[in-house]
């Protein structure tokens, strides 16, 4: 299997006023395709810098990233916002759904942004909510969707483009046990059906649903 | 997609969104009645000079026309000189004065004009027939209201009262044939307009032969500048003015007002533009995580700049035809009160609507209302998404 992801000696550093703060230390990490991979660790230990990087929403200081095949970490704002929504999908704890949108339509924008023309546009988008179990769902409004339904919108919403790489942080972060269970069954659905998933989580019961964990502390990879 | 994002987030702060539109909209008022007050008393001046066709006055050497009460002497003659020229269709010889109408034991002062009733320039008939014998006046409504008369009466006028003997001189029966509306003279001002023969008659010899000011209306084609020139060269004892020149005379007379306005204008330019820029910088501060996610996802920069601009294009196009409206009826109101200024001509507006004007108003309000979405967001679109879904996942 090739590798959808290749990051070389990542270093991640802010200014804040005259420190440095060091979140990432020369991390490096391959992904190979059809992969589910876990990032555990303490809070504040980079896992999440290091799902920025890998998201192209962020730029390493220095090192060497690879995406699908393409050198991600030095690319223009526009080339990279274009890289985020052909090759990329996030999903993210608080969901972050467009609230003025219905289901349907939260899940046609990557697509509506990428050029799909309506009507396929509106037949993909069904298809992914069908595939998320909510498609009698689709003209409603994040706010009339409890917080696993806006999740599965969520992921939906991430698979549009049909990414190669699926990134989700913290996604059971905000949900109860039950519907975290039943995002966790998603998730492995998903990898099921050939997606690559990264995954950074506090989460265990997600961690372990992971085929590969991946545990991180001060800016570095153990082990 | 984006125009539904767009629409829905003004919607969804209907009570801000209502608020914003109203104060644009106030603003956009403000900045039409300004443009219409720069403009509009030059406009109606120069709609009024027009309005009887005369482009040339004739006036005393020195003089304006009515701006003092030196005549010309000889009119008589200049008159039939200047009605022999081949680029004159008309003139009309007018003799300021006054009429005292005996009313009971009191006197009943009012402007008068002596006029040549087939050429005259000065009134429009409302009802009746203009003068056509020496003993035949017309007046305006406030002359019939003050007298107490009608059409048909007849009246006892004098050009003349010595206030300290209380004797009349120059008096006459005067039959009223016709009731008018006086162009150059206030609503409120009593005023007879009578042959130009009969008022000098009754001034005495002193007016003899005179006249305050003539009116030209130069045949058609005939250029009015050379025509001015050719005159003032030609006739030594009058000034010739046009009515380009006479505007330029109200022009320095009303220049403050139209600084005043200039200045409103631009306050209001200033407020509708800091009005937006606030109601979109508050919104985008609003929507920084939605709008790094939009980001994240792929949404290109420009689109979520341009999502923005429609919010407040919206506003702007919605706010505007209010604006209109508003700007429309607080100028009628506006001049119904400056209208009551003692002295000016009933005819007179301050405030003039000119398509033109008021859609390059209005077009400059919208425009500095986009612009001034501008700078929020693309400041919006160019959040770092990293740093801000931090933030936001914090907050």
């Amino acid at each position: 299997m090739s590798a959808i992801v290749d990051a070389r000696a990542l270093v991640r550093e802010y200014r804040m006023g005259e420190e440095i703060v060091h979140a990432l230390r020369g991390v490096s990490l391959a992904v190979h395709e059809r992969e589910y991979v876990a990032i555990v660790g303490p809070s504040g230990c980079g896992k999440s810098t290091l799902l920025n990087l890998l998201g192209v929403i962020d730029r390493p200081t220095t090192g060497e990233l690879s995406i699908a095949g393409e050198r991600v970490d030095r690319l223009s704002d526009a080339r990279a916002t274009d890289f985020r929504l052909r090759r990329i999908g996030f999903v993210f704890q608080r969901f972050y759904l467009m609230q003025a949108l219905t289901a349907r339509e939260n899940v046609e924008l990557p697509l509506a942004e990428a050029g799909m023309a309506g009507t396929e546009r509106r037949d993909r988008a069904l298809d992914l909510l069908d595939y998320v179990g909510l498609r009698k769902r689709e003209r409603h409004r994040p706010s009339q969707l409890s917080g696993g339904e806006q999740q599965r919108v969520a992921i939906a919403r991430a698979l549009a483009n049909r990414p190669a790489l699926l990134l989700a942080d913290e996604p059971t972060g905000e949900l109860d046990a039950y519907t975290g269970a039943e995002m966790i069954a998603l998730f492995e659905r998903l990898n099921a059906d050939g997606t690559t998933i990264v995954v950074v989580t506090h989460d265990e019961d997600l961690a372990r649903a992971a085929k590969r964990v991946v545990h991180m502390r001060d800016g570095e990879i153990l082990g | 997609m984006i125009a539904t994002l767009a629409l829905s987030s003004l919607i969804r702060h209907r009570a801000r969104t209502a608020l914003a539109i109203l104060g644009v909209a106030v603003s956009a008022a403000m900045l039409l009645d300004m443009v219409m007050l720069s403009s509009g008393m030059r406009e109606s001046f120069r709609s009024l000079l027009l309005s009887q066709g005369f482009q040339l006055r004739l006036s005393p050497k020195g003089t304006l026309p009515f701006d003092t009460e030196a005549t010309i002497r000889s009119a008589d003659s200049l008159v039939a000189l200047l009605r022999s020229r081949a680029t004159v269709a008309a003139v009309s010889p007018v003799l300021g004065g006054q009429l005292h109408f005996a009313v009971g034991n009191a006197t009943l002062t009012a402007t008068a004009l002596g006029v040549d009733p087939a050429v005259q320039g000065d009134y429009e008939l409302i009802a009746g027939h203009s003068p056509t014998a020496p003993d035949e006046v017309v007046v305006n409504d406030a002359v019939l209201r003050a007298l107490g008369r009608a059409v048909g009466d007849t009246v006892r006028a004098a050009a003349g009262y010595d206030p300290q003997l209380r004797t009349l001189s120059g008096q006459r029966v005067l039959r009223i044939v016709g009731r008018v509306r006086f162009i150059y003279l206030a609503l409120d001002q009593r005023a007879a307009a009578l042959p130009i023969a009969t008022l000098r008659a009754m001034n005495g010899p002193a007016s003899a032969g005179r006249a305050s000011l003539a009116m030209v209306r130069l045949r058609p084609g005939v250029d009015v500048d050379r025509e001015r020139a050719a005159l003032e060269a030609q006739l030594r004892t009058v000034t010739v003015i046009s009515t380009s020149e006479a505007l330029k005379q109200v022009d320095e007379r009303l220049s403050y007002f139209r600084q005043l306005a200039v200045i409103l204008g631009a306050v209001s330019l200033v407020v509708g533009f800091l009005l937006v820029t606030t109601l979109v910088t508050v919104s985008v501060n609003e929507r920084i995580g939605e709008i790094s996610v939009m980001r994240a996802i792929g949404v290109r920069r420009w689109r979520v700049v341009a999502q923005i601009l429609l919010e407040s294009s919206v506003i702007m196009l919605v706010a505007t035809p209010v604006g209109l409206a508003l700007g429309l009826v607080t100028a009628r109101w506006l001049n119904s009160i400056l209208a009551r200024f003692p002295g000016l001509p009933e005819r007179i507006d301050f405030f003039l609507f000119q398509p033109s004007a008021a859609w390059t108003a209005l077009g400059l309000l919208a425009l500095s209302g986009v612009l001034a979405g501008v700078y929020p967001s693309w400041r919006g679109a160019s959040l770092p998404i990293a740093t801000t879904l931090r933030q936001e996942a914090v907050g």
